[in-house]
C-alpha cells in the first residue's frame, strides 16, 4: 500500500472527521446566534418550493439509502433473504429516484441562489461553499449510481467500501480495502469527507436542530427570570 | 387556581390622531438596523384598508391564530406533525413583498452631483438588492384612505359586513388603528415555534424571541394572526415587539406610549388565572370569547385573590400596581376597552377603546349630539358603522360596541352637566351599567389622563433574577454583526447609511 493510499483512506478521513466533531462542539458553544437553517423563504418562496421540497426529501431518502448500503453489512441482507438482485434493484431504482430528486432540487436551489438578485446579494460566502461542495458530492454520487451501477458495473461496494467505512467508524481501519475501488466512488468519498469538515462552519448545522421535541412539547412556553429559584419553589 | 401577572396596554382610539410618532420612535429605538428596516413593531393603519402586511386579517390565506377542531383548540396553520412535515417550505408564509420591499434613497447623488441643467434627484434604492426601484407599496400606503377606493373593499372587516360599504367620498369613514404585538395570553406564535425559542416571561407575560435558539423555522410568523412576528432577512431570525422590556423593568412606559402625542396609551398589570386560559380560549361561540377572556381576569382587591397571588410568588408592590391598573379599570370594570379580533382565540392583551364618530343623518347640526336621549337610539347611525367596529373588536357582536360607545357618550354628557352646573339625570348612566364613581374614573383616565394614571408600572424584581449572564442574547433582538464571525467574510457593498461607519460615528459623539 502506497503512502498516498495510506493518507487518503486512513489519515485523511480521520482528519476530516476530527474537524467535523470538534468543529461542531466549537461552533455550538461559540456561535448559537449563527446556528440556524438560514431560511430565505421570506425573500422568495415560489422557486424555493420545488427546489427545497425535492432536495430535502430526496436527501433524507439518500441518507437512509446510504445507511442501508454502507452501514448495514451485506451479510445482514443475506440473513434476511434479500438476494443480490433484489438489493441491486432497490439501490438502482429507489436510490436513483432519490438521486434525481436531490439533483433536480439542488439544481433549482442553485439556480435560485445565483439568478434571483435579492437571494444572491444576501448570500454569504459559506452559503456558496456549502452549495458547491454539496453539488460536487451529490453529482459524483449520482454518477456512480446511474453511470456505473445501473449500466451494469460489476463493482459491489458492499464488499469493500462498506466494511472500510465501518472500519473507520469503529476505529479498526482497513485502508487497503479502498485501493481497488473505481475512481468515481473514490472521488465521491473524498469529496464527502471534505464536506464533513466544512459542515460545522456552514448552514448545514441546522440538520442537528431538527425539532423533534416539538412533537411532545406543550404549546405555550414560559420562561422565568430565575429558573433555579422557580425549581426550588415547585419542589417544596 | 394559578395566578399570573401580565402587562397589558389600552389604546384609546377616540383620541388617536394617526401621526405615526409611536411608529417612528419605536423604529428609531429598535428596528433601525439592516434586515429589520421593513419591520414596524408598532405601525398605525388607517381603517378601512388592507393594512400591513396586505390583508393580514384574512386568515383564510394567512392561517394565523387558533381554531376549534372537534372542540379542541388547534393552530389554524396545522398541528405539530403538520409543521414538521412543512418545515422545508412553509406554504403559508407571508413573503416580504406582502409587507413591502424596503428602500433607501441615493442621497449621495444630491451632494456629489456635478453642476448641471437639472436638479439632482435622490432615487429610491432597494435595500434588498441595492438596485434602483419603483416604490409601489409601503407600510402606510393607505394613510388617510389613500387608494382605499381600490383596496378598501378587500378589508376583511368590510367583506364580513351585511350592510354594503361604499367607498365614495361622501360615504367614506375612517379611523386609525395603531398596532403592536398583543403579548397574548394564549400566544399562537409561541405555540408555533418548533424550537421553543419564543416564550412568555413568567413574571410579566411579555412575549420574547430567544435569538440564540431561533433556528429560522419561521412558523411563528404564520402563527401570529396579527402578523406581528417579523423575519430579519439579514440575520434570518424572528424578531418582534419586546414591549420595551428594558424600560418596563425599570418602571418606565414603552417608547411608543411615552412619545404618544395624543396620550392615547395606558399600561398596567392584570392578574389572571392561568388554569382557566385554555377553557376561555376554547369556548364554542366566537362571540363569547370576549366575555370568557374577561372572566379569567381576577379582582386584585379581593382578599382571597391577594392571598393566592402572594402564594404564587407575586410581590406586594405588583399586587398594589394591579389594583391601580388602568387596564383592569378600562377593560374589566368600565368595559370600554375591547380586544382586537377576539375570534382569533389568542386572548390578546392590547385593548382598544372604539372611536366615537359623528351621527350621519338629517338632524346633523340641529340636535344636541351629547344628549343620550338623542344618541342612544341613533347609535347605529354613527359615521363609522357599528358593524365594522364589531368585526374589528368584538367578533361581530354589535351589542358590545354599542355598549362601549354609549358609555362614552354618557360620560361626556354627565361631565358636561357637572361642568355647567346642570342637574344630572343618572338614569341613563344606569341604563348603560355605569355608576357615578366609574363615570368619574372614566373621565379621569380618558380626559385628564395624568401620566401617573396612564402608566402604573411596577419595576421588575431583578434582584431575584438568577445568573443574568445566561440570559444574554435570549431576550428578543440582536445585531446582525453578531453573526459576522460565522460567514466566511464576503465583503458586500454597504447599502446602508447606518452601516458600521455610522455606528462608530455614534460612539464618538
Amino acid at each position: 500500500m502506497s503512502l498516498l493510499d495510506q493518507f487518503l483512506w486512513l489519515i485523511f478521513p480521520y482528519l476530516m472527521l476530527t474537524i467535523f466533531v470538534v468543529g461542531h462542539i466549537y461552533r455550538y458553544n461559540t456561535d448559537q446566534f449563527g446556528w440556524s437553517a438560514k431560511s430565505s423563504e421570506f425573500l422568495e418562496k415560489r422557486f424555493l418550493r420545488w427546489g427545497s421540497l425535492l432536495f430535502h426529501w430526496g436527501i433524507i431518502f439518500v441518507f437512509f439509502g446510504h445507511v442501508a448500503g454502507v452501514l448495514v453489512p451485506k451479510g445482514f441482507y443475506e440473513q434476511i433473504g434479500v438476494t443480490e438482485e433484489m438489493y441491486h434493484f432497490g439501490a438502482v431504482w429507489f436510490g436513483g429516484a432519490a438521486g434525481i430528486m436531490v439533483v433536480v432540487g439542488g439544481f433549482l436551489l442553485t439556480l435560485r441562489r445565483v439568478s434571483i438578485k435579492r437571494i444572491y446579494k444576501n448570500s454569504s460566502m459559506s452559503d456558496f461553499i456549502a452549495l458547491i461542495m454539496l453539488g460536487v458530492v451529490v453529482l459524483l454520487g449520482f454518477t456512480n449510481t446511474i453511470g456505473y451501477t445501473a449500466t451494469g458495473g460489476t463493482f459491489d461496494y458492499r464488499e469493500n467500501i462498506g466494511p472500510w467505512f465501518r472500519g473507520i467508524l469503529s476505529f479498526r481501519p482497513l485502508p487497503e480495502l479502498m485501493i481497488s475501488a473505481p475512481l468515481g466512488f473514490k472521488l465521491h468519498i473524498l469529496s464527502a469527507f471534505v464536506l464533513f469538515a466544512m459542515w460545522p462552519f456552514t448552514r448545514l448545522v441546522h440538520i442537528w436542530s431538527i425539532p423533534l421535541t416539538y412533537l411532545k412539547r406543550r404549546y405555550v412556553v414560559f420562561r422565568k427570570m430565575n429558573p433555579k429559584k422557580a425549581l426550588k419553589n415547585t419542589s417544596k | 387556581m394559578k395566578i399570573k401577572a401580565q402587562f397589558g396596554m389600552v389604546m384609546n382610539l377616540d383620541k388617536c390622531i394617526g401621526c405615526h410618532t409611536c411608529s417612528v420612535t419605536c423604529s428609531n429605538t429598535w428596528t433601525n438596523r439592516p434586515g429589520a428596516e421593513y419591520m414596524w413593531w408598532n405601525n398605525v393603519e388607517t381603517k378601512p384598508g388592507i393594512g400591513y402586511p396586505k390583508e393580514w386579517e384574512n386568515q383564510d390565506t394567512h392561517k394565523g391564530g387558533w381554531v376549534l377542531k372537534n372542540g379542541k383548540l388547534e393552530l389554524k396553520a396545522g398541528g405539530r406533525a403538520n409543521k414538521l412535515l412543512n418545515i422545508f417550505h412553509n406554504p403559508n408564509m407571508t413573503p416580504i413583498d406582502e409587507y413591502y420591499e424596503p428602500w433607501t434613497y441615493d442621497y449621495e447623488k444630491l451632494i456629489n452631483s456635478p453642476q448641471q441643467e437639472h436638479q439632482p434627484v435622490a432615487r429610491p434604492k432597494s435595500q434588498l438588492t441595492g438596485e434602483y426601484m419603483d416604490i409601489k407599496w409601503g407600510p402606510n400606503w393607505e394613510d388617510d384612505l389613500a387608494g382605499v377606493h381600490e383596496t378598501g373593499l378587500r378589508d376583511p372587516n368590510v367583506i364580513n359586513m351585511e350592510e354594503q360599504v361604499r367607498m365614495e367620498f361622501e360615504q367614506t369613514f375612517m379611523m386609525y388603528l395603531p398596532r403592536i404585538c398583543e403579548h397574548c395570553i394564549n400566544p399562537p406564535c409561541v405555540s408555533s415555534c418548533p424550537s421553543g425559542s419564543i416564550y412568555k416571561r413568567d413574571e410579566d407575560g411579555i412575549v420574547l424571541v430567544d435569538q440564540d435558539s431561533c433556528r429560522s423555522w419561521r412558523f411563528c410568523m404564520t402563527g401570529c394572526p396579527y402578523k406581528k412576528v417579523y423575519f430579519n432577512w439579514k440575520t434570518q431570525k424572528a424578531e418582534k415587539c419586546t414591549f420595551c422590556f428594558p424600560r418596563i423593568e425599570a418602571g418606565l412606559s414603552t417608547i411608543c406610549s411615552e412619545t404618544c402625542v395624543g396620550r392615547i396609551r395606558y399600561i398596567g398589570l392584570v392578574l389572571y388565572d392561568a388554569d382557566r386560559v385554555e377553557a376561555a380560549a376554547s369556548v364554542p361561540d366566537d362571540k363569547d370569547i370576549y366575555e370568557a377572556q374577561l372572566e379569567i381576569f381576577l379582582d386584585p382587591n379581593d382578599p382571597e385573590i391577594i392571598k393566592q397571588a402572594k402564594k404564587d410568588g407575586i410581590s406586594e408592590d405588583w399586587i398594589e400596581a394591579a389594583q391601580r391598573s388602568p387596564i383592569y379599570k378600562m377593560a374589566v370594570e368600565q368595559k370600554i376597552a375591547l380586544p382586537l379580533h377576539p375570534e382569533y382565540r389568542t386572548l390578546p392583551m392590547v385593548w382598544y377603546v372604539p372611536p366615537l364618530s359623528p351621527i350621519m343623518g338629517a338632524f346633523e347640526g340641529q340636535m344636541d349630539v351629547l344628549d343620550p336621549n338623542v344618541i342612544f337610539p341613533t347609535i347605529d347611525q354613527l359615521r363609522i358603522p357599528i358593524e365594522y367596529l364589531a368585526n374589528l373588536l368584538a367578533a361581530g357582536d354589535t351589542e358590545v360596541i354599542k355598549n362601549a360607545l354609549k358609555k362614552m357618550v354618557a360620560m361626556r354628557s354627565y361631565m358636561r352637566n357637572v361642568n355647567i352646573g346642570k342637574k344630572n339625570d343618572i338614569s341613563f348612566l344606569e341604563r348603560v351599567g355605569l355608576t357615578e364613581k366609574t363615570v368619574k374614573e372614566m373621565y379621569e383616565l380618558s380626559a385628564i389622563a395624568k401620566y401617573s394614571d396612564r402608566y402604573v408600572i411596577p419595576s421588575s424584581h431583578r434582584e431575584e433574577a438568577g445568573d443574568m449572564f445566561l440570559g444574554q442574547g435570549t431576550a428578543g433582538y440582536d445585531f446582525s454583526e453578531g453573526c459576522s464571525n460565522c460567514s466566511c467574510g464576503s465583503e458586500k457593498e454597504e447599502q446602508y447609511q447606518f452601516g458600521e461607519k455610522y455606528w462608530s460615528e455614534m460612539d464618538g459623539r
